[in-house]
């Protein structure tokens, strides 16, 4: 199945109670999947086909008030229109799903990846994860409600996927019964406060500047309760069904590494094979895929950063003015300590363009050249850019 | 009709809350909810409502409330009546209580999408034809004429007729209503109540703040709304439509109060009196009146 199917396959096994989505290439075949199992019966819960993304979210912000857990994909421009619910849900500490296809925001209109739409919700309050994999897409979707629903966090979870290159790519995944996830996962029981007429409470009334600051700190509390908490997530998930994808960074062949390559989705995936080969050429080189960019998995870096001379970092997507999003919470999260390896920004397959084995090659091989010349050159390298 | 002795003495509507003096959007959430008597989550969207509850951690309604953006109120409804679906709650009645802008305005879309979908749920527009919540600036359902703070010369446009947009949505129950007539109001929401399927009731409340008139007056004002033939009072059971009593015997135009009472008392059509009366803004008015009752007796019966 592609990353699309088993998304709407881990709305079965997670018991989903209320689903609401609007289509968008490369997302639609998420809504669509929904509804067959939903009409076949095999989905169980609620399915609102919303007359847009902004209806979508927020009627999971009104589902997830009511107590019930919901979930929704998306891609980019849709994205983008949830812009205010994207916001809402995580003031209102709604432990929704989010399924985000990454692909590039318009104009023009491309329906390939670039990472620009999710990273420009990185401070919305949403818990990020990239997948690089079917298999990982599927089961981190599961892990996301049991992480975003724990009382000690109690924050909307996004899971990204790469348009096309995971949505619309058949792979095998290993699929776990609703009645297997059970034993992980228990029922949605907002622990706070929820919509029921037994016990009246009116939800987002006004909060003057005496509370308000008060409130946001307790959404940075609760986000940051993500680290320990996805921690004891990852391992009970190994325990009961085999599965770990390697915490928020997914460091591969890093520990005696000088170099290593650090990017989101499922570049990370090429990126080990580009890592075997200059190993094979004799470079002491690694793999840092980036699972998790919120909460930033900042005591991971500084222990990667810890033993690195360099890291070669991708990103997907910039910050137009200020570059890549990733590297430069990377530089951010080092900077306090004393470790100072060479971060050099490499910027490219925006627009779906392809990146392949040879040009992550290339990119770790430019790093790799700077620590041995001890010169860093450019900060920042577009890469593959025509003139 | 309910009798003032057999309404429920339970108030929901409680003291202390931050509503305006004189504010009518008080009187006719107080009855929707003596009708509802507490199985309801209320779904309200940036306006006054979500204003008058008063500050967090306090409330100033006895039912749960869940405040939700400005564009939202229907789909958050949708989405409530979902949870309420896959818990197996089928008795909790979800109402939505918007202001104009909400609905004839950035909220249109939503509502337009959870009609269409059948959504068993009760919309409640209170329309005090202006946006008050940020200071009165105007608003799909501001009248022609009327003064705000984006309109300072007075509207050039009349109202939509959003009553016959939401009748394009074959709703299963619509109603019109006006605070000044609560036991009415009280009437048809208990009517809403108890049938499935989308609803839609839209109730004329005057705002002492943004039409600016004494607030003592704000009764006065809706029943002269009534009385000039301006608002009409009517139900919609499916296709079945009911003139209401208290609007019967608008239709006859000889039987109307002229529009110009109604207009008089407030200060937002003052410049259609001042500093020289204007007969020919007054008269479009008066005219706009017929307008209505035409257009909705020809779609409707
Ligand atoms: C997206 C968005 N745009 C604008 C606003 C600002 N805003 C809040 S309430 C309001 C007007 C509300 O008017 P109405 O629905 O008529 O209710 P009333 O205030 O009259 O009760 C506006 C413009 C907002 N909250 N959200
Ligand atoms: S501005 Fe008008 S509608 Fe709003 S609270 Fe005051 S009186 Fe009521």
């Amino acid at each position: 199945m592609s990353a699309n199917y088993a998304a709407a396959r881990a709305v079965v096994s997670t018991r989903v109670e209320v689903v609401a989505a609007y289509p968008i290439t490369p997302a639609t075949t998420v809504p669509e999947q929904v509804a067959l199992l939903y009409e076949d019966g095999i989905y169980k819960g609620e399915f609102i086909r919303v007359e847009s993304e902004h209806s979508a979210i927020f009627a999971c912000v009104g589902a997830s008030s009511t107590g019930a857990r919901t979930f929704t994909a998306t891609s980019a421009n849709g994205l983008l229109l949830m812009a205010e619910g994207i916001h809402w849900a995580a003031a209102a500490r709604l432990p929704i799903v989010v399924n985000n296809i990454n692909r590039s925001v318009s104009p023009s209109w491309n329906i390939h990846v670039t990472h620009d739409d999710s990273m420009s919700f990185r401070d919305a309050g949403w818990i990020q994860f990239y997948a690089s994999s079917v298999d990982e897409m599927y089961h981190t979707a599961i892990q996301a409600f049991k992480l975003g629903e724990d009382e000690r966090v109690l924050m909307p979870v996004m899971v990204n996927t790469d348009g096309f290159v995971l949505s619309h790519t058949l792979s095998t995944f290993d699929y776990l019964e609703p009645e297997e996830v059970d034993k992980f996962l228990p029922p949605y029981d907002p622990p706070h406060w929820k919509m029921d007429p037994e016990k009246p409470v009116s939800h987002g009334n006004i909060v003057f500047p005496e509370y308000y600051q008060e409130f946001r700190y307790s959404m940075h509390e609760g986000i940051l309760n993500a680290h320990k908490v996805f921690e004891e997530v990852e391992r009970d998930y190994k325990k009961l069904f085999g599965k770990y994808f390697g915490g928020p960074i997914d460091c591969y062949k890093c520990d005696d590494a000088d170099v290593i390559f650090t990017s989101q989705g499922s570049m990370g995936a090429e990126a080990k094979d580009a890592i075997d080969e200059l190993r094979n050429e004799g470079y002491r080189v690694g793999n840092a895929r980036m699972r998790m960019i919120r909460p930033f998995p900042v005591d991971k870096m500084r222990e990667l950063g810890s033993k690195v001379k360099g890291i070669a970092a991708f990103d997907r997507g910039a910050s137009y003015g200020f570059g890549g999003h990733v590297v430069n919470d990377i530089r951010a999260s080092l900077y306090a300590t004393k470790y100072r390896p060479l971060i050099k920004s490499y910027i490219g397959g925006l627009g779906g363009r392809d990146i392949t084995v040879d040009d992550i090659k290339e990119i770790v091989l430019d790093t790799v050249g700077a620590v041995e010349s001890g010169e860093l050159g450019p900060e920042e390298t577009w890469h593959d850019l025509m003139e | 009709m309910v009798t003032t002795k057999e309404l429920p003495l339970k108030e929901y509507v409680l003291k202390g809350n931050a509503a305006c003096a004189g504010c009518q959007d008080m009187v006719a959430l107080r009855h929707a909810h003596k009708a509802l008597e507490g199985d309801v989550i209320q779904v309200v969207p940036a306006c006054c409502t979500s204003v008058v509850q008063s500050l967090w951690p306090k409330s100033g309604l006895g039912i749960p409330v869940l405040n939700t953006a400005f564009p939202a109120a229907a789909a958050t409804a949708s989405g409530v009546k979902a949870a309420l679906k896959a818990k197996g709650n089928n008795h909790t009645q979800v109402m939505v209580w918007a202001g104009d802008g909400g609905t004839f305005d950035i909220g249109l879309q939503a509502l337009s999408g959870a009609l269409e979908r059948r959504t068993d749920f009760l919309y409640i527009c209170y329309n005090n034809q202006v946006y008050s919540n940020t200071g009165t600036q105007r608003s799909g359902a501001t009248p022609l004429h009327a003064q705000t703070t984006t309109t300072w010369y007075g509207k050039t446009e009349p109202e939509k007729m959003l009553d016959l947009i939401v009748a394009a949505h074959e709703p299963v129950y619509q109603f019109t209503a006006n605070s000044s007539y609560p036991r009415d109001l009280y009437d048809k929401i208990k009517k809403a109540q108890e049938i499935e399927g989308p609803k839609f009731g839209h109730i004329f409340l005057p705002c002492p703040q943004a039409w600016n008139y004494p607030v003592e007056k704000g009764v006065e004002i809706g029943k002269l709304a009534v009385e000039t033939g301006y608002w009409i009072m009517w139900e919609r059971v499916g296709d079945e439509f009911i003139l209401g009593k208290y609007s019967k015997r608008y239709q006859d135009p000889e039987k109307r109060k002229p529009i110009e009472e109604f207009l008089k008392i407030q200060g937002r059509f003052s410049r259609l009196f001042k500093p020289k009366r204007n007969e020919a803004k007054i008269q479009e008015l008066q005219d706009y009146v017929q307008h209505r009752w035409d257009l909705v007796m020809k779609t409707f019966t």
